[in-house]
């Protein structure tokens, strides 16, 4: 697929307690943490004022984490809603919740937990939080593909109306996750690279 | 009451929110109050049978009983029967 | 590099038939799928009315020349993936650059519940080989295998827009060139885990589902595969193609986690992008097939949507759910198989069950079965939890 004027123009990784905002880590947390508290950590230190986070999974909570990141300063929020799209991509899908899910439904099912059984409820939270309102797709594939990640936002970019596209993989099963999130644009910035798989892997794998 | 706004706390998962923060007769679903949202109805239906084993089966009558905290007490008193 | 990508066949199994011919007389027929569950074992038996696909896994298991202990989402995704497949006439699969995009919600639910009730009885019993298919992903590696498919294979998970989204990440490869073919669409087994959930939102209907009637209550869930065959232009002059894809379009409702906006404005741009894209006027489509799920919310969202785009002339429509019932991975792809045919024999699918015109809305579905009508455009709406909303043009050049 042609990657005519693609450019990764922010990138925020989550790993190992650690927020990394292009390419430079920006915060570690205790390396002791859960995962729960991290997030916990992380949405004090990053955000605040949103108390639907704290209903939020993991899945969720990561993604939008790692967005609340990555778009602080960022200008797309300028642009008009339908403009801005997101391709995420993960392994487990939402199986870390399924599973949570499925113990409280021998007891009394939670309505709160079955709405996160889904991989792409993460693009919904981090659409309701910005007013993003273009194209949305998740796929599930076994690792980080960053060919699919550099080809088809670059594409969607060129035949869609989308002028920008977050993409990436955001990935957990209980207490092991990662997220690789990327802000795809169709003009270049200051910082910015042209979007190619090699660009996403160095970025993805910083040492 | 303050049970209930503790119990609401706790299955809701309010994490910012104080227990003597919530008013009596606040709104519990519109922006102005605490800003719940239809979820939210279904945990406080799931709440009610929980704590108080009352079970609502039309969510239809969710909004009249989950007004305000005062209103979900006053229909908990009405329903409940004796306790086991 | 194809310009137009072509429909060259489709397959479904669904509560209303093993294969698409099946599905067709229960729509003349008036024969909708819903009964009393009786291949599920739930507590909600008696209680909640489902679209089965009317065969166990044995007979699944058989039809698709699989093995019966696999999971019975991925049975389903064969049958009808071969059933398309075998439509076209393309003959041996290894003749061309094929690809396989397949969208599921559950994945493996079903045998993972098996797992979890023999697990928690004691836990040395619970068979791993139960959990080994349970991703998503892994039921479109089993069947893309199956049938010999080792070009492309992606699966995509959003929720009940999947497989229509798969159809446009279909089209995309064929366009760019990296195929010539792909089988794109959806599957989904009903589950307990999936029962309970809907249970929990207080949005099954106890009774056969409405779509668009004001006295809905809400929906009937169901099960069952749906593929077309996505083909290039110079594969299409080889062929006798159902009709083209000529538009399609995604937008998310940024709205909330389940519910859609009052004024449905995720399903209005859906619409909207899928008539830009095609190059049609609104008036230009010959018939809609609704998401229509029959929930309060769903139907009044995307009736008030088709309103803003669509008021005056209001085409027909209906939701296919009301036979099928609400097959959620697999409802994009086995809607896109009816909408193509559609296209192709003229046929408006009636909506079954309606009575009483919604008060919001100035137009009402469809309730009769015909065919030969002459319908140059026609387009599927799928609309998902997560704000996922996707609409699909089918043209008939």
């Amino acid at each position: 697929m042609n990657s005519a004027s693609a450019y990764i123009t922010g990138s925020c990784i989550i790993r190992h307690n650690r927020i990394y905002l292009n390419g430079a880590l920006l915060w570690e947390a205790d390396q002791e943490l859960e995962l729960q508290e991290f997030l916990r950590a992380g949405y004090d230190r990053f955000s605040g004022q949103y108390p639907k986070f704290h209903k939020m999974d993991a899945l969720s909570k990561l993604g939008w984490l790692a967005a609340e990141v990555l778009l602080k300063d960022a200008g797309v929020k300028l642009l008009p809603p339908e403009k801005v799209g997101m391709v995420l991509s993960n392994r487990s899908a939402s199986l870390d919740t399924d599973l949570r899910y499925y113990s409280t439904v021998k007891d009394i099912a939670s309505p709160a937990l079955f709405v996160y059984t889904l991989a792409n409820i993460v693009m919904g939270e981090i659409c309701i939080r910005h007013g993003f309102k273009g194209e949305n797709t998740f796929f599930v594939s076994d690792t980080f593909d960053t060919e699919l990640m550099s080809t088809y936002p670059a594409q969607l970019l060129a035949v869609t109306p989308l002028q920008a596209c977050l993409c990436g993989w955001v990935e957990v099963m209980e207490q092991q996750y990662e997220v690789a999130l990327f802000l795809i644009e169709n003009k270049q910035s200051e910082m910015g690279q042209p979007l190619t798989g090699a660009a996403l892997s160095s970025l993805y794998q910083p040492e | 009451m303050a049970d209930l706004k503790a119990q609401i706390i706790e299955q809701l998962n309010l994490q910012e929110v104080a227990p003597e923060s919530i008013g009596n007769d606040q709104s519990l679903f519109s922006k102005e109050g605490l800003g719940l949202d239809s979820i939210d109805a279904l945990e406080l239906i799931v709440l009610l049978q929980q704590h108080y084993n009352l079970r609502i089966a039309n969510p239809e009558q969710g909004p009249q009983i989950f007004q305000s905290v005062r209103t979900m007490a006053t229909y908990i008193t009405a329903n409940q029967t004796v306790q086991a | 590099m194809s310009e137009k990508v072509w429909i060259a066949g489709g397959g479904v199994i669904s509560g209303i038939g093993l294969n698409l011919q099946a599905c067709l007389q229960a729509f003349r027929h008036m024969q909708p799928g819903m009964t009393a569950m009786q291949h599920l074992s739930s507590v909600h038996r008696n209680t909640f009315p489902v679209a089965e696909v009317k065969a166990d896994n044995a007979t699944l298991a058989d039809m698709a020349r699989m093995p019966e202990n696999i999971s019975r989402t991925a049975l389903l995704s064969m049958i009808a993936a071969r059933e398309a497949w075998q439509s076209t006439g393309l003959g041996d699969v290894s003749n061309y650059r094929v690809g396989f995009v397949s969208g599921n919600t559950v994945g493996g639910m079903d045998k993972t519940e098996d797992f979890f009730a023999e697990f928690l009885a004691d836990p040395r019993k619970g068979r791993l080989q139960q959990v080994l298919h349970h991703e998503c992903g892994s039921i479109t590696e089993l069947v893309a295998d199956a049938m010999g498919i080792r070009h492309h294979v992606s699966t995509i998970s959003t929720a009940c827009s999947s497989a229509a989204n798969a159809l446009m990440y279909g089209s995309r490869l064929i366009r760019n060139n990296i195929v010539d073919v792909v089988i794109a669409g959806g599957t989904d087994a009903l589950t307990r885990f999936t029962l309970n959930g809907f249970n929990t939102l207080m949005i099954l209907d106890q009774q056969a589902c409405r779509p668009f009637d004001d006295t809905r209550t809400g929906l009937n869930l169901g099960e069952g595969a749906g593929y077309v065959v996505l083909v290039s232009d110079s594969l299409a002059a080889q062929l006798q193609p159902w009709c083209r894809l000529s538009g399609f379009a995604n937008a998310n409702d940024a709205y909330h986690q389940t519910a859609s906006s009052p004024e449905g404005t995720g399903n209005y741009l859906a619409m909207k992008g899928a008539l830009d894209m095609s190059g049609l006027q609104p008036a230009q489509i010959a018939y809609i097939n609704l998401h229509g799920t029959g929930t309060q919310n769903n139907d009044v969202s995307e009736g008030i949507a088709i309103n803003r785009l669509f008021a005056p002339h209001f085409p027909p429509m209906s939701s296919t759910k009301s036979f099928t019932g609400h097959t959620l991975g697999a409802s994009g792809g086995i809607e896109a198989v009816f909408s193509a045919l559609s296209v192709k024999e003229g046929i408006i699918y009636p909506n079954a069950r309606f009575e009483h015109q919604m008060k919001e809305l100035p137009f009402a579905p469809a309730t009769a079965y015909t065919e030969g009508n002459e319908l140059l455009h026609v387009m599927s709406n799928s609309f998902g939890f997560g704000g996922n909303c996707s609409s699909l043009v089918f043209s008939k050049a």
